[in-house]
């Protein structure tokens, strides 16, 4: 039994929940994360964030429609996954998935972007030819009214959308935490506070997603990031940061003082198998360095280019923890056995369908997705909005 | 009226979504196994699925409907409480067709040693023997009967 | 071992429908087969377990367990002294082909058969998400292995670590306790194969059962029991050491 030290229960050696699980929590939370930045904008009236709003809910459908492929890819039968809408076990978090994604997609992402774009979808089924014209014409649903009165009560149900939305994102995400959390049987996962920390690691990512791609969109187009759109970011992502970190820690001072009797084989786990993936990658590089930088943006007057250079480090930085995290949650949970007497490897395969190249193509695929998005509906109406008479 | 004519998109994507909903009501029907429920949240026919699965021991009552003679000499011995399959195997294939399906004959040097090769690891009233210093690899049954192993020597047979 | 000739063609035709009678149906129409009826378990004596392996030799055979993957398997513990917490446990092959000999080392060994609790409140069927894992009626965690959707969230969710996927059918996979064979009137193949009555089979319905009588007069335990999932493998005379 290669791989094993100590002891491991015989079927407990192999890993069965893969890269593709850690990939899942990560790309949901960068959904969750951008969502409640785009929201900032729209219920809390925080303006210095208008210019990435566009961008993040963008971001936000990109990503959440790559969020389902992991799962189905990891499933032994990924044909029968509808049986999760049709006969859903009530008694199980995972079965919720089907339901809050759909209801997330369609009556949260989809309309809030359909209400806030309606205006330009008009126009350009109006201006464009051809292809896009026809794309166009479909996403109107055959309504070219945008009259004041009826862009006013896309606003308003927009907001409430937006509203409802942030229950529904904090939703998407925690039911992912419970799914780990709610396990007796797993004392890495079993915890009340696994939901709480994954939703506030995903705020996280999200808005340390949105803050990079906008800094690296803006370049790209040639044109000047707004600082104080940057600067406001920045300061969400430090105290979000801030209360992510401290949940974390929390976490593990309770642990090291309970000493339950899972403690000395976990306590093992982390200063060996996870040593590299959590005290180096997570902690120390992912999270104490870029609390340092935004710190040090927060409270010392620095020059443009230095602040720039420190959210793009930071925001990066952050990207790369959080990611971290979900490796140390769910592969760490599966590399210790239950008898607490032993610890499994992780052999992450290449090129099977659960292995790196999907993993890493997976990643990938959300930005090429949102290049179309943005191609499509863009998202810095100054410039780009198509020129048309709007019907009054 | 004109709340509707400026509000009118909002009921076409609204459309969409109750459309959907009454298709995936309709599909459910179809899709559904029928015994689903049955019992609880599961197939129920499952159940039956489980119970058809074929069988690969008899168990020893089906051996002793036959082998009585065989029964007569253990039930006294040691080896009362041993089934037949415990040494002899998976033999549902020659209780449903003893002639054709004839099980091998067994090798007592490597099979009894499984049992009752010594090691302090098994519990000490467990009869036990080192068997290179018991038997020096003879066969057991030279001296010992396996259905009755402590009847006077006689062999096997 | 001979039987007459004519003893053989007398018994011949009777034992070939006493067979037909056990193959015969489902557990519906079998007859004296009712659901309802029975709340199965099982009682493990640990005093008894001299582990040859014959119980994870007859399950694999039985229930074609693919290699490397085990509906039940023994372990072996060695406790030194009052050393509750750090006991050294092996279980090579699962205790396929049992255990290596030890000779006598001062410290205190037995043997563990495990397998899957049939748990009355257990926590895999909890976690399901379409309903493909479920307690009968009669007290057997099942399997559809048509409806399973290879998910393994039952995996986790198993204290006891007695599920795997099955490597070839893609879908979740444990001991059923002979479902086919106790709906039959048969002993579980590990029963069947244990050759120190160390596994027995029990029916916590059946107020004939000889469960019954040993709960009254014996200490026993159920793995893990802090995790209340309502375990119905009895262990008679189960260590503190054991994990």
């Amino acid at each position: 039994m290669s791989g094993v030290e100590g002891y491991m229960y015989p079927n407990e050696i192999t890993l069965y929940w893969s890269v593709l699980i850690v990939l899942y929590p990560y790309i949901t939370g960068l959904v969750a994360g951008a969502f409640i930045l785009a929201s900032l904008e729209r219920v809390f009236h925080v303006e210095a964030v208008k210019p990435t709003y566009r961008l993040a809910l963008l971001t936000a459908l990109a990503f959440l429609l790559v969020a389902p492929l992991p799962l189905v890819l990891h499933l032994g039968h990924p044909f029968r996954s509808p049986e999760m809408y049709f006969t859903p076990h009530s008694t199980s978090a995972m079965a919720m998935f089907g339901y809050v994604y759909l209801w997330y997609l369609m009556a949260v992402l989809t309309f809030e972007i359909w209400l806030d774009y309606r205006r330009d979808i008009v126009l350009f089924s109006q201006s464009t030819k051809g292809a896009a014209r026809l794309i166009y014409k479909i996403m109107t649903l055959g309504s070219s009214n945008i009259g004041k009165r009826s862009l006013h009560i896309d606003e308003r149900v927009g907001w409430v959308v937006t509203l409802v939305g942030i229950p529904s994102a904090i939703l998407l995400h925690g039911y992912v935490g419970f799914i780990f959390g709610s396990l007796k049987s797993n004392p890495w996962w079993s915890s009340p506070l696994m939901p709480v920390v994954f939703i506030f690691s995903a705020m996280v990512s999200g808005i340390a997603g949105v803050m990079v791609l906008y800094m690296a969109v803006t370049r790209l187009r040639g044109k000047t990031i707004d600082m104080r759109c940057l600067d406001s970011i920045a300061m969400y992502l430090f105290y979000t940061f801030i209360i992510d970190f401290s949940l974390e820690m929390l976490d593990l001072v309770h642990r090291i003082y309970e000493a339950n009797e899972s403690f000395r084989s976990l306590n093992f786990m982390v200063h060996t198998r996870l040593y590299f993936s959590q005290i180096v990658v997570q902690i120390l590089i992912g999270t104490l360095v870029p609390l340092v930088l935004l710190f040090l943006a927060q409270v010392v007057k620095l020059p443009v280019i230095v602040r720039k250079y420190f959210y793009a480090i930071s925001g990066s930085l952050a990207l790369i923890s959080v990611l971290a995290m979900r490796w140390n949650v769910v592969i760490g949970g599966q590399l210790f056995s239950k008898s607490f007497l032993g610890y499994t490897t992780y052999k992450m395969a290449l090129v099977t369908r659960e292995g790196l190249l999907v993993s890493i193509f997976l990643t990938i695929l959300p930005l090429g997705i949102l290049w179309v998005l943005v191609k499509l509906l863009p998202p810095w109406p100054e410039e780009d909005a198509p020129h048309g008479a709007a019907a009054d | 009226m004109s709340f509707f004519k400026d509000s009118g998109h909002l009921f076409r994507f609204a459309g969409i979504f109750v459309f959907l909903f009454l298709a995936f009501l309709v599909i459910r029907v179809f899709v559904v196994p029928k015994s689903f429920g049955e019992y609880g949240h599961y197939r129920g026919n499952a159940i039956k699925d489980m119970a058809a699965k074929p069988l690969h021991f008899a168990g020893h009552q089906a051996c002793e409907t036959c082998h009585t003679d065989v029964l007569d000499v253990k039930k006294t011995g040691k080896h009362a409480g041993v089934n037949c399959e415990a040494c002899h195997g998976p033999l549902a294939a020659h209780a449903a067709d003893p002639s054709a399906v004839v099980p091998a004959k067994l090798e007592t040097a490597s099979l009894c040693v499984r049992c009752h090769e010594y090691s302090a690891a098994r519990p000490k009233t467990f009869p036990q023997v080192v068997s290179a210093q018991h038997s020096s690899g003879m066969p057991c049954e030279t001296c010992h009967n396996p259905h009755n192993p402590l009847q006077t020597a006689g062999g096997a047979k | 071992m001979t039987m007459s000739r004519r003893h053989f063609l007398i018994l011949l035709p009777a034992a070939a429908v006493a067979w037909e009678s056990v193959l015969a149906g489902t557990p519906e129409q079998a007859p004296n087969y009712t659901m309802s009826e029975h709340w199965w378990g099982m009682l493990i004596d640990i005093p008894k377990c001299i582990g040859c392996g014959n119980c994870v030799r007859a399950c694999q055979e039985e229930n074609d367990v693919p290699d490397g993957h085990f509906r039940t398997w023994v372990e072996r513990y060695r406790r030194s002294d009052w050393h509750l917490e750090e006991p050294q446990v092996i279980s090579p092959d699962g205790g396929k082909e049992g255990f290596p000999s030890v000779n006598d080392d001062g410290g205190d060994y037995f043997f563990v058969p495990k397998m899957c609790n049939q748990c009355a409140d257990s926590p895999c069927t909890q976690v399901c998400p379409v309903g493909a894992t479920f307690i009968a009626p009669d007290g057997v965690v099942l399997v559809d292995q048509s409806y399973c959707l290879g998910c393994a969230y039952c995996v986790q969710a198993c204290p006891y670590g007695c599920r795997y996927i099955h490597p070839t059918k893609k879908v979740a996979d444990k001991c059923t306790l002979c479902y086919h064979r106790i709906t039959k009137g048969l002993t579980t193949a590990c029963c069947e194969a244990c050759p120190t009555g160390a596994r027995q089979l029990a029916d916590l319905k059946n107020p004939k059962d000889p469960i019954h009588e040993f709960l009254k007069t014996h200490s026993v335990d159920v793995l893990k029991p802090q995790m209340a999932t309502g375990a119905k493998v009895f262990y008679n005379d189960l260590d503190g050491s054991v994990r």
